[in-house]
């Protein structure tokens, strides 16, 4: 047998492991230029006070960052995948006990409200992104995303899209109890 | 109950597939080392069409399921809608993976029934073993579908209506581009079951390549349209003016069409010199290779594509392993037997099967680049390397620099003899086209003078093609140099593979220079306008006289109008349109456009300002030539179908065509 007759099977078989190692891949795992960066400088007021009543909580700062591990969640009322993802967020608040920031990316107040109230309020503090400003300094592409902040209040982890039960187990867990308390 | 009925039927169909696939290989083979075949092969004509019946059966109940507006079935809830018109209805049966596959499956039953009807001329254990050969691949899809892509799953509890067709599907250029595209993909497929089962034959000869031809010339014709439909539904509805984004779906459409117009032509050599048989095997394997993969890429979500409107990765490892077995499968029987397949006849490099065999390791090359292409970002992730993307710069400094000598060197080819060309000979017929050629481009150059280089060599070739193309066809009948009746006779009695290659070529160049011209030198405005403000595009004046609301069967819109004057006087109005679709909120562009041969003017509603102040964002467009490019396209098809049309294919085997021509000479006699 001439070697040049196995060439086409050859290059097949190298293109089918490629595909094969495609597959197991994640396609929503986007790297971020952020990774094992400190958090950036921001600061945003709580969502807005309705009809004369209190705000919402008191804001979110990067200053909230660096006193241990947490998570910071970019969600919105208008996001579908959103609610998908907020029953995990509760587990993770709720059983594990991890601090989870909000913030709430181009939102109206009374939507973001009833939604919190009618879901459940994971977040230790909500900052409002009514312009969207602070999202893009954290490079976000879409709600809902959510990063991992360390003790040192560097980002070591993005994820984007909604957080399933599995990304739950798979990752986010061991990650927070790696990186400590 | 007819959602029962379909999912039984392909079930039958598959057990019909397994068949086809099993008794008639292994009763051929029996028949091979001189044994009785226990009538085995007899299985294999039975078995297409039963399996036929059973998968249009099915196609049918998917189609009743969707005009009908059957919630209950899951794909019908997730892709039409009760507002949806019939004509979408119809189209949404293959506007989803689900649907997709079964219209795949039905055209592969189709072609094999085709081979069981028309197959008369073919030997019989070749006839089995190509039946069979397709037989497998069905039962492999048919198999994929029952267990992962079950187009006939109910949904519990059914939705009072449904989630609509994708607005971007709903428009007759996509609605119908995918059967084509399908008809092209599974063509290919033909020619690989020939290929396979004249490789376990270990027979390769003239009467192989004339089996081949009309199957793969078929395919092409309709991948042709296919792929020409789709840039021209890319250029009117994405609302930018291109035509084509170098999208790894185009992409995955392009790599089977370069290969099959590889295999077209080199079966040709084959049939008329007996010479590049293993390359035309191998070729005729990579064509519907080309086709699986095209069709995994789409669907596993292994690439992410703005096309890919049917991705889900739990499907890819089974698409996978169906690959595995039907590509690397034939590539290993390949390595194997292809070395005895030994060559006849042989040739100079400057000749036509010269030229032949350079267009097509040109036309293979440039294949194999685009496929890099595609494929580079998943190696590169592959291997843990960092995420990008492969752009049209890739593509168009790679893609044009190998086609650029394939069409200096397709003009000249026809001019050649087969064996032994005569390069001066030819060149001596080539002088006035040379100097037509040079006169284009200076032309060009004159009145576009500071305009892209490339632009200028372009055209230059598209005309050196289209020229040369002409002289060809020309010297033939004799035009100019015999007297007119002789040509005359001359046009009758040539065959109409000549006049189908005239006309493809001659759209080549058509589409080259569309292409060209649509992409190199289109002009582009993008502005926020008021009410009566005018902007000057390709030489018209453009105004926006007023935007109103209009609505539609399942939509709303924002409908401008433009009166468009040109040298003061009104020559058309142009009314684009910014639709919503209410069920699923998606905005769509419906550009406006005025055709001319020179170019097309191209006007887009965007969206009103956000400050009330009346204003509207509008993006024109010139594409000057781009009506060539459908022409030209639509050229090539009606080569092809003519090329098909030949006798020489219609009679098939050569002993019969024998027989034919004497029986003509008689008639002609009498």
């Amino acid at each position: 047998m001439k070697w040049k007759f196995l060439l086409p099977a050859a290059i097949f078989a190298a293109v089918a492991v490629a595909f094969a190692v495609g597959l197991t891949l994640d396609s929503q795992r986007l790297p971020s230029a952020l990774i094992d960066q400190p958090v950036p400088q921001f600061e945003l007021p709580p969502i807005a006070a309705i009809d004369d009543g209190d705000p919402y909580g008191g804001g979110f700062s990067s200053r909230n960052l660096g006193g241990g591990v947490a998570l910071v969640n970019v969600f919105a009322s208008w996001c579908v995948p959103c609610r998908v993802e907020h029953p995990q967020l509760m587990s993770l608040a709720r059983d594990h006990g991890v601090s989870i920031f909000g913030i709430n990316q181009k939102d109206k107040p009374e939507d973001a409200r009833a939604w919190l109230e009618r879901h459940g309020d994971p977040y230790r503090a909500i900052g409002a992104d009514n312009d969207g400003r602070v999202s893009i300094d954290w490079g976000v592409y879409g709600v809902p995303e959510t990063f991992v902040v360390d003790a040192e209040g560097r980002i070591r982890y993005r994820h984007v899209g909604p957080i399933m039960e599995r990304d739950l187990t798979g990752t986010l867990l061991s990650m927070t109890a790696e990186l400590g308390p | 109950m007819i959602a029962e009925l379909g999912h039984f039927a392909l079930i039958l169909a598959f057990v019909l597939a397994l068949v086809q696939g099993s008794l008639p290989l292994a009763g051929a083979h029996r028949h091979a080392v001189g044994r009785d075949d226990g009538g085995w092969i007899a299985f294999a004509g039975p078995a297409a069409l039963g399996q036929f019946v059973f998968i249009a059966l099915a196609f049918v109940a998917l189609t009743a399921l969707f005009v009908g507006a059957d919630f209950s079935v899951m794909v019908v809830a997730a892709n039409a809608n009760s507002q949806l018109p019939l004509i979408y209805k119809i189209s949404a049966v293959w506007g989803h993976h689900e649907g997709s596959m079964v219209l795949w499956v039905l055209i592969l039953a189709l072609f094999g029934l085709c081979v069981a009807v028309f197959g008369s001329n073919l030997p019989a254990t070749f006839r089995a073993r190509a039946l069979g050969v397709q037989g497998l691949i069905s039962a492999g899809f048919l198999f994929f579908m029952l267990l992962t892509s079950n187009p006939f799953a109910r949904l519990v509890p059914a939705p009072a209506d449904g989630r609509d067709l994708n607005p971007l599907l709903q428009d007759p250029g996509l609605a119908f581009h995918p059967p084509f595209l399908y008809v092209g993909y599974v063509g290919f497929s033909m020619a690989f079951s020939f290929a396979i089962a004249a490789l376990m034959e270990g027979r390769v000869d003239a009467a192989w390549a004339r089996w081949v031809r009309p199957w793969t010339l078929a395919a092409w014709c309709a991948l042709t349209l296919g792929i020409a439909m789709g840039s021209w539904w890319a250029y009117y509805e994405l609302g930018w003016g291109g035509f084509w984004f170098w999208d790894p779906v185009e992409n995955a459409s392009l790599i089977p069409w370069l290969v099959g117009t590889a295999l077209l032509h080199s079966a040709i050599v084959v049939e008329k010199r007996n010479a590049l048989k293993s390359w035309t095997v191998l070729l005729a394997i990579l064509a519907f290779s080309f086709s699986l993969i095209g069709t995994f890429l789409v669907r596993s979500g292994v690439l992410t594509s703005v096309h890919a409107f049917a991705t889900d990765p739990a499907r890819g490892v089974f698409i996978l392993v169906l690959l595995v077995a039907v590509i690397g499968g034939s590539l290993v029987l390949y390595a194997l037997r292809a070395p005895a397949l030994t060559g006849g006849g042989l040739f100079a490099p400057v000749s036509r099967e010269g030229t032949l065999l350079l267009n097509n390791l040109l036309m293979t090359a440039a294949a194999a680049t685009v496929l890099l292409g595609t494929l580079y970002p998943l190696l590169l992730d592959a291997v843990g390397g960092p995420k990008v993307s492969v752009g049209p710069p890739f593509f168009n400094a790679t893609f044009l620099p190998l086609m650029a000598p394939m069409v200096a060197v397709m003009a000249v080819g026809p001019f050649l003899s087969w064996k032994r060309g005569d390069l001066a000979g030819a060149f001596s017929r080539l002088y006035a086209v040379l100097g037509l050629a040079a006169l284009v481009a200076l032309a060009v150059w004159y009145f576009y003078r500071g305009g892209p280089v490339l632009a200028l060599v372009a055209l230059a070739a598209a005309a050196w093609l289209l020229f040369a193309t002409l002289a060809e066809f020309a010297d033939r009948l004799g035009l100019f140099c015999a007297p007119w009746r002789d040509s005359l006779e001359r046009a009758r009695r040539l065959p109409r593979a000549a006049y189908g290659m005239t006309l493809a070529h001659a759209g080549l160049a058509l589409v080259i220079a569309g292409a060209t011209g649509a992409s190199l030198w289109r002009e582009e405005h993008i502005q926020s306008s008021l009410p009566g403000d005018a902007v000057t595009v390709g030489g018209y004046e453009v105004i926006l006289e007023g935007v109103r609301q209009v609505e539609g069967p399942n939509y709303l819109a924002d409908q401008a109008q433009f009166t468009v004057r040109r040298e003061g006087r009104e020559v058309t109005l142009l009314e684009p349109e910014k639709r919503i679709y209410a069920v699923s909120a998606m905005p769509t562009t419906e550009a406006a456009i005025r055709t001319t041969g020179w170019g097309d003017l191209y006007v887009v509603l965007g969206d009103a300002s956000e400050d009330d102040s009346g204003a509207w964002t509008t993006r024109m467009f010139f594409t000057p030539l781009v009506v060539w490019m459908w022409i030209g396209s639509l050229l090539m098809v009606a080569g092809g179908l003519l090329s098909l049309s030949d006798r020489r294919l219609r009679v098939g085997a050569p002993r019969r065509r024998k027989a034919k021509r004497t029986s003509d000479l008689e008639k002609e006699t009498a």
